[in-house]
């Protein structure tokens, strides 16, 4: 052969886990992605909407025609090779096609809330709900929002009492650490193994 | 070139050559997607290989002499991740690199990992 296949050590081969991170527009997801973790640049196709394909497209023009679209994105190294990948989802739900790829295998969601606009959640919770992915509800404390007990946030998101809420500040880091240990705690709690 | 054709291919006009342009327009890889987290290793081409290899197939190359994830290519190439992943087609069925699926649902659902993550995010 005329070229050198590196085989890793077993060890070597990096273990990763993906987090999504996910909620409304403006709900500070860029924010928090950016205090919890090393940021990296990521570009990713966004298709066209079905309707400006129905404007603009010949058939089987289609998969050809995509723009790309920067993402949040973060990793944290932690010892042993072990990686956590954190994905900030689109805002807008016109491009939530594009999670598909992202959701699968994921460990766990966030759900970022705000209390100015609380049913921005709602698409987002859903989405987890129907495809059983562990999510955890982070309300972000902006300083001029109304704050709630965690009691009437669960109520005013009709979230089953299993499903953590957890009350953060998405610019500090130890809040962000908080919060990603409540979501890996309960993926574990959900996958039965959690004692 | 006159002062206004050059202002068209400044940074913020993006590449000049459009992402596709790499992949000859293909958007699919062969042999199935790749999984964000499918840990990459390269090998080292030979001279007839840089024959038929892009520049963008290099870098890739380059970046993957150890083990290392798609998502992480993508980043460090700044090229699309859909691009990377046709890309890394190639050289995977020219067995320049391998590409190992790492079942990212096995680490999703495997309590020894997610239990390493959580004693270290602990110690954080």
């Amino acid at each position: 052969m005329s070229f050198t296949l590196f085989e890793p050590q077993a060890d070597a081969r990096p273990r990763a886990i993906k987090i999504l991170i996910a909620g409304g527009f403006g709900a500070g997801k860029t924010t928090l992605v950016g205090t919890a973790s090393e940021i990296r640049p990521l570009r990713t196709e966004s298709g066209r909407s079905a309707y400006g394909r129905a404007i603009d497209g010949p058939i089987g023009m289609d998969s050809k025609e995509s723009t790309t679209v920067a993402m949040d994105f973060g990793r944290v190294t932690l010892p042993n090779n072990v990686m956590l990948y954190l994905y900030g989802t689109p805002g807008q739900r016109r491009f939530w096609f594009m999670w598909d790829g992202l959701a699968r295998g994921a460990a766990g969601a966030i759900v970022l809330a705000d209390t100015r606009r609380l049913p921005d959640c709602f698409g987002a919770i859903d989405y987890f709900e129907q495809r059983g992915t562990p999510f955890a509800v982070a309300v972000n404390c902006f300083d001029d929002a109304p704050r709630y007990g965690e009691a009437r946030v669960r109520v005013a998101l009709d979230l089953d009492p299993g499903v953590p809420i957890i009350m953060c500040d998405a610019r500090s880091r130890d809040s962000v650490i908080q919060v990603l240990i409540a979501v890996v705690e309960h993926a574990l709690r959900v996958n039965g193994s959690f004692v | 070139m006159n002062e206004r054709r050059r202002r068209w291919f400044d940074d913020a006009a993006g590449p000049v050559v459009r992402p596709y342009a790499v992949t000859r327009g293909r958007t699919r890889s062969g042999g199935g997607p790749l999984d964000l987290v499918s840990i990459v290793v390269g090998g080292v081409p030979s001279a007839a290989d840089r024959m038929w290899l892009e520049s963008e197939h290099l870098r890739l190359l380059a970046r993957c002499r150890r083990p290392t994830t798609v998502v992480d290519l993508a980043s460090d190439t700044d090229l699309p991740l859909g691009v990377v992943r046709v890309l890394l087609g190639d050289l995977r069925d020219r067995g320049l690199a391998t590409v190992r699926a790492p079942a990212p649902s096995e680490y999703a659902r495997d309590e020894t990992v997610l239990r390493m993550v959580l004693d270290e995010l602990h110690s954080l």
